[in-house]
């Protein structure tokens, strides 16, 4: 009886040896994570120049990519909700195709087409900002049109005909659609701003991460990361994820007001 | 509410005026742009951040720096999509100047790759003098080894190191290739305890994260050379020769020199690079 007792005790404190081993070496891991958090909180408190720098032009790039990509998005994908012609599934089905492009794949064919010596070359507009706004809304303006797409088709096929029957032109009819579809539409550009805000394989290809001048959150995570300074990486990443936050809090308010009696 | 649609038109129309003229702006400053394809090692060890401003400072340049593999970096410089080269694998370099894609390759510093590897050592390789030695105990102990794989300079030595040795581990399961930089290689190697080829400055500049030693070093095949190349502009019209030259010179130049001479010296003790303007490269 008491051998089984003295292999019980071994065992249970074997057992907590290695939970306490591993609460360890989580705890490390954990420091880790604590330092980044500190470290974002100081960058951001202080206003670090370049950690600035580099998110206002995160916010500028993804911001003006999205934007057109939403003039791109609605203008088609309402279109093609509103009419009929041959081959209207095939392009409906290439839309949906582009939503999952990935995003590596459209920096490495733009990256081709904006060399010097390439098709666009002469627009040298290579390792610019530019350059990571046109591969962003290659990425972008597929996922905007197909959800409006889905959006506009969704809507009640009589509302289309209660609208015109009531004396409105086409072109208000179309507005009054899109509203009528704001909450889809709004989820749209947020999964368009998403997508573009958090990518970086075609932002390294085509901006080619330049200090003060191509360098956004992303493409600045992977560099540090690479460099071995995880906790600048972290408090990156972490500032990342607060600007994406800030920005669909204000989207999900438009998209979520309530409509007016 | 036409006249609101009309509005939303022209608000359109001055959005995109307004991008198309920043595009523009942009493309104008690209008349004073060098584009420099360099490796990582010279980005990643903080050398770059400190010349660059320099040189920018003295030349009105602006330099953007493409920070890839020495493999592709040539293979930029072969399309003409770069100004000047910065890169360290000296066989691939001659044959691109041999096959006229690069003029004036200069020799501008130097610092050494070392084998690093995780402390128990299950190789016993721990100070042998040879790295063509210490890589047939690791063939021989099938321990990990982590390769980059990406034709950089750093890949290139190491198959340099294999070829000594007489091996040919492509095949083999305990060789394992990242296709990554050196520092995220590194890490690698750290996570799953394995042996790598390393240059200096990286190493050092990650040491304190990773829990590797060094266990071969002074080897004179382990010697990493970097030249500067401009890229001929014989075969691509719109290299910017002047600015590829400019940036060649500052690269030898007396003062750049003695920057690269003391560089890395306040935070790791010893220099990261040693400066060889005007040396040949026999004499190292």
């Amino acid at each position: 009886m008491f051998r089984s007792l003295e292999f019980g005790n071994c065992l249970l404190f074997g057992i907590w040896d290695l939970e306490f081993g591993y609460w360890n070496f989580v705890g490390g891991q954990m420091d880790l994570i604590f330092e980044g958090i500190k470290k974002a909180f100081y960058l951001l408190i202080t206003f670090d120049p370049e950690v600035m720098g580099i998110t206002l032009l995160s916010l500028e790039v993804s911001g003006i990519a999205t934007l057109i990509s939403l003039l791109i998005g609605v203008s088609v994908g309402v279109a093609i909700a509103l009419s009929g012609f041959p081959g209207r599934r095939l392009v409906i089905s290439l839309i949906n195709t582009g939503m999952g492009l990935p995003p590596v794949v459209v920096g490495l064919f733009v990256t081709i087409f904006l060399w010097r010596n390439g098709p666009l070359g002469f627009f040298e507009i290579l390792y610019t900002p530019t350059a990571m706004i046109i591969a962003q809304t290659v990425i972008a303006a597929p996922i905007v049109m197909g959800i409006t797409l889905a959006a506009i088709q969704q809507l009640p096929p009589k509302l289309r005909l209660q609208i015109l029957a009531l004396g409105a032109t086409r072109l208000q009819m179309v507005w009054i659609l899109i509203k009528e579809a704001r909450l889809p539409l709004l989820a749209a550009v947020m999964a368009g701003f998403g997508g573009v805000i958090s990518e970086v394989g075609a932002s390294i290809m085509v901006g080619g991460n330049i200090k003060g001048y191509s360098r956004v959150l992303t493409t600045a995570t992977v560099m540090e990361t690479s460099r071995g300074n995880f906790d600048i990486a972290i408090a990156l990443g972490i500032i990342l994820l607060l600007l994406a936050y800030l920005i669909n809090l204000i989207l999900t308010q438009i998209q979520q007001r309530e409509r007016p009696k | 509410m036409d006249r609101k649609i009309g509005m939303r038109i022209i608000l359109y129309g001055i959005v995109t005026l307004f991008l198309f003229i920043y595009g523009m702006v942009l493309a104008q400053a690209q008349q004073k742009t060098v584009i420099l394809a360099t490796t990582t090692s010279t980005q990643d060890s903080g050398l770059l951040d400190v010349l660059l401003p320099v040189f920018e400072k003295k030349t009105g340049y602006f330099v953007k720096t493409i920070a890839v593999g020495s493999g592709q970096a040539m293979a930029m410089g072969q399309k003409g999509e770069a100004d000047v080269l910065l890169v360290h694998s000296p066989a691939a370099e001659k044959k691109f100047v041999a096959e006229g894609y690069g003029v004036n390759r200069r020799l501008v510093m130097h610092n050494d790759f070392i084998i690093v590897g995780p402390l128990g050592d299950p190789a016993k390789m721990k100070g042998l003098k040879s790295s063509a030695e210490s890589f047939k105990k690791i063939a021989s102990a099938q321990a990990l080894f982590l390769s980059r794989g990406d034709n950089s300079g750093t890949h290139a030595k190491e198959k340099d190191i294999w070829k000594a040795a007489g091996i040919n581990p492509e095949k083999e399961k305990w060789y394992q290739q990242t296709g990554l930089g050196m520092g995220q290689t590194l890490s690698v190697a750290a996570e799953k305890k394995g042996y790598t080829l390393a240059d200096r400055g990286t190493y050092l500049a990650l040491k304190k994260s990773l829990g590797l030693d060094i266990l071969v070093e002074g080897d004179a095949i382990l010697l990493n050379i970097y030249h500067v190349i401009e890229v001929n502009p014989a075969k691509w019209p719109k290299v910017n020769v002047p600015g590829a030259k400019a940036f060649a010179d500052f690269m030898v130049s007396k003062e750049t020199q003695e920057i690269i001479k003391t560089f890395g010296v306040d935070k790791f003790g010893s220099p990261l690079f040693f400066p060889d303007a005007g040396k040949k490269e026999e004499e190292l």
